[in-house]
């Protein structure tokens, strides 16, 4: 017979574990990439697999030869990284290549140089993108028109168009406005970010899987509701209305994937409220007043930023006092 | 051009007002420190090992500095080389002492403790042993998980993934008792050196009965005192059922070695025993290299 | 639903031994009573070696304070008195027993009437469970008669009866209440006069609909025996949470049930003192669960303390499954991994547990992902993330800070940990070097 066991007790584990986690992010996250392919065509799909392999390849390089410790890829972690830094670029021709620049970084520098996996503070896919955003200004910010037929090879970008933020912050964004088509996901955009059905059905999922919990979603879109809507109501003519605004640009994709990353952001319930709160502020700020048209990536970092602070400050309510 | 001299301008206002007030608070905060506390910081070894039973070397300089003298001070990750240096900063005579080793006192390798169950928790040995016995089922010996290596600021303990025992480097190690403190259940003991290095010593810690004791382990002293009564110097004690060899009072004779029914008493860097006259050729050189003699 | 505040797990329940009647274990040719069954100083043997006893004669005297008395399981002859490995290897004094034939005390009852009738004073029960050994059977083995002896500055107002059963594979408590309902009752009575109380409640969890409705029926024919279904969620067993989950106060740190008017016993203490007080019989055999996924048959036994878990084995099942990769005394959640088969049960010993092989090893760590389930599991709110932190870089003291000594070892943390880091190991650590570095500044 086998020698006996011995540890300390619990001797039972539940079935949870980070692969698990992980996975269940990345079937979470297939709405949208399916949603990409259809608006976007083949370019959507390479872009995908060209960032997903990428952060793979880069986290074995750099485990196997820089940190030498035993690989960590199946945990799926690299590609979730990778699937959400690929969300988050136009879906134009360059960007097949760019990508892989953009997860060198992620990876490289947003996760591995921190120690890996549950050590970085800040969300590994959004350092690559706003990475990639002040590197390559142009090329990150123009955006091919979606709707150009499933699985269209597009020759040309000839076809780009301003994403309705863009559009809003020239004063060109009116006529065209329609609530419908945001929230299908008819618009310009990145890849993942265009249709909001598609991402509460990925975030359903995850809340029905008690992966993430409705604090941080909730709050920071609640928070950008509110505080656009009050600016909206002082001055409607320099203000975008608060639905267009929480269905354009990344706050769907943010709020539900980005923020909720559990790495990067509070422990605490009270906290994720804060983190949400924060996160929401932020971006209705950079983007009424800042010089950029989007700010949820930047609002995230900052408050990614704060998250060790108001873990610190959030502690849980302890049973005996 | 104006733009230039106004921002030049300002910027050095700015600097002069700062530096002002630097060398106003440096001065109302400065901190009176006799010299000799950073000099004597300087010379000691700076591993903060905590040998010498203070909270770091520079906590160890400030003792010495304050003291005056070395009575009762010492650094023993040093040696006698910080200790001379020191005192001629202090200006008074180094204390002669014997320099020392850490020696592993368990000889419950894989084989000799065979495993009796699978330890599946956390790596520490404190934890496993106030968890249960250990995979050996001796509750004397090394649980092999590592905590007196990870204490050891000097690189120069290494759990042998063969044996599951401890290692000292003799070379590296510099006695400062890290280990001792780290290992839950004493098993390391700083003892002399020895003459060319050379040390006699029980290598187990079982209290318990021999039969008891040899249950867990082929290599328990049994404390028969064998070894007591042929040691012509009575170095050797037998208490508890285990025997202990005063390192002060042996002299190396290596008669208990050869008399020890389970091999629990260790010969370390002597030179093997020529078993025969008939192959004396061999002896000169295996003279030079340390082997370790295990009965 | 009543329940406790916050955390909690629901493991997998696998009460696979519920309908396994209680059988008789019979008697062994030697076997060894250890003098430590209880939390405190070991009882002091009061027998010679050559000695004859009888069953249920005092063998080990209790004369410290948190101490309780050993009476002798077997009749026959005292073959020695030495130490004694306990499941876990640590050498404890004990008395070997060889035993021959089954020779009870004269003073014990052991018709099967039952007597509904006490007439003791407060005082004299008290007294009466010091006398007897009674200690409490939910795990800690607590000597019953200091936890009833209330200080004259404390009032107790709740008697609280543990028939929770929150760990899994657990079924004793589930099939003395269906055998035993009317010896519990009277035995709970008994509690609630030396206590004084009003009212006491017996905290059954909702998995058990048998247990509850046989304790409902019968507590209708007592006075003051409230019956209070709980939501199935672990650790409700734990004295701070059942005492939450049943009267909404909550024990402040370092602080005893008694602080909050409360006194907790388990259900296996009330049908104990029921024996001890009516039928004169000392806490010499416990109901005791043998169980296993992949154990031909499951078993619960009335066994005399002192038998071997190889005696247990052998007689239940014969030989171990090949596959069987860990034994546990007690539940899979806070019982304790035994290494030393041929040890002797005691008094708090509540099961053998098998686990397969499958089932028995942890996985690889990997790193803290802080996604906060350890936190939100645990039932007293703490951060078992944080310890686990600051135990590794020897941060005890903050660790303090932050209130590890609150921890009350549930496994909550670890249970549902992704990383599959050991927390509960951690933890344990760093409360014990902490209480060391306290009782260093102590002194």
């Amino acid at each position: 017979m086998k020698l006996l066991n011995v540890s300390g007790s619990p001797h039972v584990h539940s079935d949870e574990s980070t692969k698990r986690i992980m996975w269940r992010v990345n079937l979470a996250l297939t709405p949208m990439l399916l949603v990409a392919i259809a608006f976007f065509g083949l370019n959507a799909l390479l872009i995908a697999c060209v960032s997903v392999l990428c952060c793979v390849l880069f986290q074995w390089l750099i485990e196997k030869f820089l940190m030498k410790v035993p690989s960590t890829i199946c945990d799926g972690s690299a590609v979730v990284t990778g699937l959400l830094l690929a969300f988050n670029v136009p879906a134009t021709r360059e960007m097949i290549w760019l990508v892989a620049i953009g997860a060198l970084v992620a990876i490289g520098i947003g996760k591995m140089s921190f120690g890996g996996l549950g050590k970085n503070p800040f969300n590994p896919a959004l350092v690559g993108r706003v990475f990639m955003l002040i590197s390559f200004p142009v090329q990150m910010t123009t955006w091919p028109r979606p709707l150009q037929g499933l699985l269209s090879i597009p020759t040309t970008d000839a076809t780009t168009g301003a994403t309705p933020l863009a559009l809003f912050k020239e004063n060109q964004l009116g006529a065209t406005n329609d609530i419908m088509h945001y929230f299908l996901g008819q618009m310009g955009g990145s890849l993942g970010e265009v249709s909001a059905l598609a991402i509460l059905l990925g975030a359903i999922y995850l809340l029905c899987r008690k992966i993430i919990t409705w604090h941080i979603p909730v709050s920071f879109i609640g928070t950008a509701l509110i505080f656009s809507g009050i600016l909206w109501l002082c001055d409607s003519t320099h203000f975008m209305d608060p639905l267009t605004t929480i269905l354009t640009g990344g706050i769907m994709l943010g709020a539900c994937f980005m923020a909720t990353d559990m790495v990067t952001s509070p422990m605490t319930r009270k906290g994720q409220l804060i983190f949400g709160f924060g996160c929401g502020a932020l971006t209705i700020i950079i983007r009424n007043w800042g010089n950029y048209p989007e700010g949820v990536s930047f609002a995230i970092l900052l408050m990614n930023a704060a998250t060790p602070l108001i873990n610190r400050w959030c502690k849980p309510k302890r049973f005996a006092k | 051009m104006s733009g230039i001299w106004t921002a030049v301008l300002i910027l050095s206002i700015i600097g002069a007002i700062f530096a002002v007030v630097l060398y106003f608070v440096a001065q109302k905060f400065k901190v009176v420190e006799d010299p000799l506390i950073d000099e004597i910081a300087e010379v000691l070894p700076g591993a903060n090992c905590g040998g010498c039973g203070k909270a770091g070397c520079r906590a160890m300089a400030e003792a010495f500095v304050k003291q005056g003298n070395m009575d009762g001070l010492k650094c023993p990750a040093g040696g006698e080389t910080v200790a001379k240096k020191v005192a001629e900063l202090l200006g008074c005579t180094p204390e002669e002492t014997e320099p020392q080793v850490a020696v592993v006192r368990c000889n419950g390798t894989c084989a000799n403790a065979p495993a009796k169950t699978h330890y599946d928790g956390m790596q520490d040995c404190a934890f496993a042993n106030s968890l249960y016995t250990g995979e050996s089922g001796c509750v004397f010996g090394c649980l092999g998980l590592g905590n007196c290596a990870r204490a050891c600021q000097f690189d120069a303990l290494k759990v042998d993934p063969e044996t599951g025992l401890p290692v000292v480097d003799e070379s590296k190690c510099v006695a400062c008792g890290a280990c001792v403190k780290a290992c839950p259940r004493g098993i390391i003991e700083l003892r002399n050196k020895g003459m060319k290095d050379r040390r006699v010593f029980v290598a187990c810690r079982n209290k318990e009965k021999g039969g008891d004791a040899r249950k867990a382990c082929f290599a328990a002293c049994i404390g028969c005192g064998k070894c007591a009564k042929t040691c012509p110097f009575g170095a050797i004690t037998v208490e508890n059922n285990l025997a202990y060899i005063d390192f002060n009072i042996c002299k190396l004779c290596r008669k208990c070695v050869s008399e020890c029914p389970t091999g629990a008493i260790h010969a370390v860097n002597f030179p093997p025993k020529v078993e025969k006259p008939a192959a004396p050729a061999t002896a000169p050189e295996a003279t030079a290299e340390k082997v370790e003699v295990k009965a | 639903m009543k329940t406790f505040a916050m955390g909690g797990v629901h493991p997998e329940e696998n009460k696979i031994s519920t309908e396994a009647v209680i059988e008789q274990f019979p008697l062994p040719k030697t076997a060894v009573v250890l003098m430590t069954q209880h939390l405190g100083a070991p009882a002091t043997p009061c027998v010679a070696k050559g000695d004859k006893v009888k069953v249920g004669q005092l063998i080990g005297k209790a004369e410290a304070f948190m101490c309780a008395n050993v009476h002798s399981p077997y009749s026959g002859t005292v073959a020695k008195i030495e130490g004694c490995k306990d499941a876990f290897g640590i050498v404890k004094p004990a008395i070997y027993i060889n035993v021959e034939g089954d020779e009870w005390e004269p003073t014990i009852d052991r018709s099967a009437t039952i007597v509904r009738e006490c007439t003791l004073e407060p005082k004299a029960i008290t007294e009466k469970l010091k006398e007897m050994g009674i200690v409490g059977l939910g795990g800690a083995t607590f000597p019953a008669h200091i936890k009833y002896s209330i200080a004259p500055d404390k009032k107790a107002e709740y008697l609280i009866i543990n028939a929770v059963e929150c760990e899994p594979y657990l079924t004793s408590d589930h099939r003395v209440m269906m055998e035993h309902a009317e010896e519990i009752c009277i035995g709970v009575s008994i509690l609630r006069k030396a206590l004084g109380v009003p009212n006491a409640y017996i905290g059954i969890e909702n998995n058990k609909p048998g247990p509850i409705a046989t304790m409902k029926a019968m507590a209708a024919q007592f006075e003051g025996i409230i019956v209070q279904p709980l939501k199935v969620k672990y650790p409700q067993g734990a004295e701070k949470q059942l005492i939450n989950a049943i009267t909404g106060r909550r024990v402040p740190s370092g602080k005893l049930p008694i602080d909050v008017g409360c006194v907790v016993s388990n259900v296996g203490t009330a049908f104990a003192v029921y024996e001890a007080i009516q039928k004169n019989k000392p806490l010499i055999q416990n109901i005791l669960t043998v169980t296993g996924k992949k154990l031909p048959s499951q078993h619960n036994y009335q066994v005399r303390v002192g038998t071997t878990y190889a005696d247990l084995i052998a007689h239940s099942i014969g030989t171990l499954p090949p596959t069987t990769g860990k034994i546990i005394s007690g539940g899979p959640m806070m019982g304790k991994a035994v290494s030393n088969l041929d040890a002797p049960t005691t008094k708090g010993a509540s099961s053998v547990l098998v686990i397969d092989e499958s089932e028995a090893s942890r996985a690889p760590e990997s790193n803290c992902i802080r996604c906060g389930k350890c936190m939100n599991a645990c039932p007293m709110g703490l951060e078992p993330y944080l310890f686990s932190a600051l135990v590794k870089n020897d941060r005890i003291e903050e660790a303090g800070a932050h209130n590890i000594l609150d921890c009350i070892e549930c496994g909550c943390c670890f249970f549902s940990c992704p990383a599959n880091k050991p927390l509960l190991d951690e933890i344990r650590l760093g409360k014990n070097k902490y209480r060391a570095i306290m009782m260093a500044k102590k002194k």
